[in-house]
């Protein structure tokens, strides 16, 4: 391991009150002027417009605070949060955690873009239909596929679309009630488990073989006449990618099941293997993430499903088509699944997609897709030199765009789990890293992803904070198992506060009811 | 803070059979002939593995334990605060000194028994103390079926460890106590038994973020496998319900009484016979439309041959293998770590047919394939 030096560093600390404790009744951030007399004598009082079932008997319990106070309480509460632009986010893994470029807030912020109205007839929306029609023609040479929707609000919204997508096609040749099982593997995200069931199928998933990648023996002995199809990710959340996946594609298509790739994961194959080559049925994208919308609670998502000419006429309505002189919204499409999202999607992320891909170019999403491998087996070498760090699965082999890492070597000789090392690696002001998806299959797991946007000098750093963890834990380990000690607040010693429904507060009725009861009594 | 109260019971005669080749080290005679053939105790070196982990909270701990080879050597080499009780003759130990201390513990409160030992050992343990009080075993028997064991002798002391120093992660679960009749097992019969369950702790894979949302707890998939075969149960068929938690979770569905250690029979949501024998199964059965709702019994992995060999080859043959539902959690399932699910009906040729791929419920409309070896 190089000489790393690991940064001084300590999060901001407010012990900041919550809005609804600030201020004084009667204090204002706002007075708006009285309007006219003469205004007033045209319209009468503004309440009077509001229907008299519909107006409130009392005011709305609303904080009551001066401007500046309010400024200084975000302020504070952005300076405790750890985010994308001050920490080193590699270890988010499975989630692409990117840097999306600052042009790009400023076309979406433009009033081009943030004065559109949704209702506005088709002739005012030329410029965004235009935009969303090339943005599906760049996914389908990405993909192969024939059609997209960018209806899908997120990642698991595009998957539940698939859901449905297989179940009106199985409906649609009267095989449904026969078709009722989709196969999924258990590394894959458990969307493709979960949005098949909310879709009513059964769901059957597969592990993995000696080689981590889903047993092919075991998809052999499930697949039936009752196979509607399979969904699932490559690679996988391991980053082992399975160069074998066209046979498993053929196995499902010869039991007359769809095949479906979830391809969360496709920042290491942009440009390099393309969903329709392997014989898929239908693929998605997650706009955010891959295609550089900011991803986790800093915005909308985008999810853009795809599919082959022979699915298309089950997609959404509407799909954004082209009549050779103007850009129109099509609903009328008989077969289609129906609506899925009011208006037409979260045309934010469509618009960062298309302006990342603008700027990049073909070969520039391919260097995308190199430098993420190559920074992962970088990242990859560094961390197993570790002591008590294992990679379990395909011994040799090596990974795409993320690794399944784990701690259960520590974890046996230290007392000193994935948990423990998580929060201590806060301390040296990078963020705490991905676990796993649930079940935990690899035991004490961690998941970092080193993105394309990541330097060599942020992989080296962030290797020597889990080096520094590992070897306090080895040293010290009750020392690692209190962590953190550097930032907003300490260890949570009771985490059942984060378990239990009973003890969440998500309004501020409900933490006087459950936590300010006693004290006004 | 108040100190907490371990206590530490060593089985001094535990895995002496392995290493020179028998099986197991119940009964004087065999251990008698392991110490001829050079058996050196296994269990004092595990239980310092696992007691080299509770240093860091030395402080905070008191060692309750038994004399000399019985967990006073041990604790005190690592120098914890040690009280010992009881009294033993030295290299004539017994499973009743086993019981005795237990029993004494539990008698005193203490928070957790950690005992090193194999499946004897571990019911002893049951015998003295039921799932009144939390323990949990350092693998250090021959031959380990039951669930109460930590995967190793420093897992073991690292779960203690959590455990006793009031970390609310750490819930309690339900374990099976199990025991082959070594007897039987010298002569290559396999006869495990299920005796009952205890309750150990463990570690829950803890809170997920909000991305994946929070696991469901042990009770909710339990609950949601019953679903699973309450709502899927044909008119006038017989369900032949195996032993363990997790079936069990089905009579509880049905409200009706339910055999936790044996093999209960349900038609049309009715009782039809409890806890069965091989022979009233045969007879209930008798060309009659079946079906077998078996789950994991055991740490290894068995779903026939230990703990419900009232299923027997002669039952399965006459239910027919393809009316077999497995059922288990997630959880448990995953924490065979990759190893097959095991079959041992006593007849090879039903061993082979059961062998290959499962579909496992594991939830309402769930399942994992999963694979069967023998």
């Amino acid at each position: 391991m190089k000489d790393i030096k690991l940064k001084r560093y300590h999060g901001a600390s407010w012990a900041e009150p919550l809005i609804m404790e600030l201020g004084r009744k009667g204090e204002r951030g706002i007075i708006p002027p009285k309007a006219d007399q003469e205004v007033r004598d045209t319209v009468g009082e503004a309440s009077s417009l509001i229907p008299s079932n519909m107006q409130r008997k009392e005011d709305a319990n609303l904080p009551e605070v001066s401007q500046y106070h309010v400024l200084q309480h975000y302020l504070r509460l952005s300076q405790e949060t750890m985010g994308m632009e001050t920490g080193i986010d590699i270890g988010e893994g499975t989630c692409t955690m990117k840097y999306s470029p600052k042009m790009h807030e400023q076309l979406v912020r433009s009033d081009k873009m943030a004065a559109l109205h949704p209702l506005q007839p088709e002739e005012h929306l030329q410029g965004i239909l235009e935009i969303t029609y090339q943005l599906e023609q760049f996914l389908k040479e990405i993909s192969g596929m024939h059609r997209f929707s960018f209806q899908p609000g997120g990642g698991s919204h595009a998957v539940y679309t698939n859901a449905c997508v297989m179940r009106k096609y199985h409906e649609s040749r009267g095989e449904l009630e026969q078709r009722d099982e989709v196969i999924t593997t258990i590394f894959s995200h458990p969307c493709d488990a979960a949005t098949p069931a909310t879709a009513g199928f059964k769901v059957i998933t597969v592990m993995p073989d000696a080689n981590g990648y889903p047993d092919l023996d075991a998809l052999k002995a499930v697949v039936s006449e009752r196979t509607a199809g399979i969904m699932f990710t490559n690679p996988e959340d391991t980053g082992i990618y399975n160069p074998r996946v066209a046979e498993y594609v053929k196995v499902v298509h010869d039991a007359g099941g769809l095949c479906f790739y979830d391809q969360a994961n496709a920042n290491g194959i942009l440009g390099i293997a393309r969903a329709f080559d392997a014989g898929f049925d239908a693929c998605h994208f997650n706009l955010h993430k891959t295609f550089s919308s900011p991803h986790g609670c800093e915005g909308p998502a985008g999810g853009a499903y795809g599919v082959r000419e022979e699915l298309a006429p089950f997609l959404p309505v509407p799909l954004v088509d082209f009549d050779g002189e103007k850009y129109f919204l099509d609903y009328d499409r008989p077969l289609s699944i129906g609506k899925i999202r009011s208006f037409l999607g979260n045309l934010e992320c469509v618009m960062r997609a298309y302006a990342w891909i603008m700027s990049l170019g073909a070969d520039g999403l391919r260097t995308v897709a190199e430098t993420s491998v190559l920074n992962n087996n970088y990242l990859d070498k560094l961390l197993m030199e570790i002591k008590g760090v294992s990679r379990p699965y395909a011994e040799g082999k090596r990974r795409l765009e993320q690794v399944r890492y784990s701690l259960e070597q520590l974890k046996e000789e230290t007392g000193v789990g994935t948990e423990d090392v998580r929060n201590r690696i806060i301390d040296f002001g990078i963020q705490g890293y991905w676990m796993s998806h649930h079940p935990w299959i690899v035991a004490e797991p961690f998941t970092p992803e080193p993105c394309e946007t990541y330097s060599k000098a942020d992989c080296d750093y962030w290797a020597a904070a889990i080096h520094q963890a590992v070897k306090e834990a080895y040293e010290n380990p009750e020392f690692v198992m209190n962590a953190p000690y550097n930032q907003a607040i300490g260890k949570i010693k009771d985490p059942s506060v984060a378990e239990d429904p009973n003890k969440w507060a998500m309004t501020w009725r409900a933490y006087q009811k459950k936590y300010r009861k006693k004290e006004r009594e | 803070m108040m100190k907490k109260n371990l206590g530490l019971i060593v089985n001094p005669i535990a895995g002496m059979g392995g290493k020179v080749g028998l099986k197991g080290s119940d009964g004087k005679e065999i251990l008698q002939k392991a110490i001829s053939l050079g058996a050196v105790p296994q269990s004092p070196a595990r239980a310092i593995l696992a007691l080299e982990k509770l240093k860091p909270i030395r402080d905070r701990i008191q060692i309750i334990t038994y004399p000399g080879q019985m967990g006073e050597n041990e604790a005190k080499s690592l120098g914890f605060h040690t009280q010992v009780i009881g009294s033993i003759v030295e290299g004539q130990t017994t499973p009743e000194d086993t019981e005795n201390a237990a029993k004494e513990m539990l008698k005193r409160k203490v928070d957790l028994i950690l005992f090193a030992g194999g499946d004897g050992t571990a019911r002893n343990l049951y015998n003295a103390v039921g799932d009144q009080i939390p323990v949990l075993g350092i693998p250090a028997g021959v031959k380990i079926h039951s669930g109460v064991y930590a995967n190793t002798p420093a897992n073991a002391g690292n779960l203690a460890a959590k455990f006793l120093s009031e970390d609310r992660k750490i819930r309690l679960k339900e374990a099976e106590v199990m025991d082959i009749d070594e007897e039987a097992f010298r002569q290559d019969r396999v006869s495990a038994r299920l005796y009952g369950y205890m309750k150990i702790p463990f570690e829950r894979n803890l809170v997920q973020s909000a991305k994946a949302g929070s696991a469901p707890g042990e009770a909710a998939s339990v609950e949601s496998i019953a679903s699973h075969v309450v709502q899927n149960m044909e008119k006038d068929c017989l369900y032949i319900i195996g032993p363990g938690t997790t079936t069990r979770g089905i009579m509880e569905m049905l409200g009706l009484p339910n055999t936790l250690l044996g093999v209960d029979v349900v038609c049309n949501k009715q009782l039809v016979a409890s806890d069965a024998n091989e022979e009233m199964l045969l007879k209930i059965v008798d060309g009659r439309k079946a079906k077998i709702v078996v789950t994991i019994i055991g740490g290894q992995g068995y779903i026939f041959g230990r703990g419900n060999q009232q299923i027997s080859h002669k039952v399965l043959r006459s239910v027919g293998i393809e009316n077999i539902l497995v059922i288990s959690t997630e959880s448990k399932l995953l924490g065979l770590k990759g190893s097959p699910l095991l079959v041992d009906t006593g007849d090879l040729e039903m061993d082979k047919k059961l062998a290959g791929y499962k579909k496992v419920i594991t939830g309402l409309n769930k399942y994992i394939a999963y694979k069967v070896a023998y």
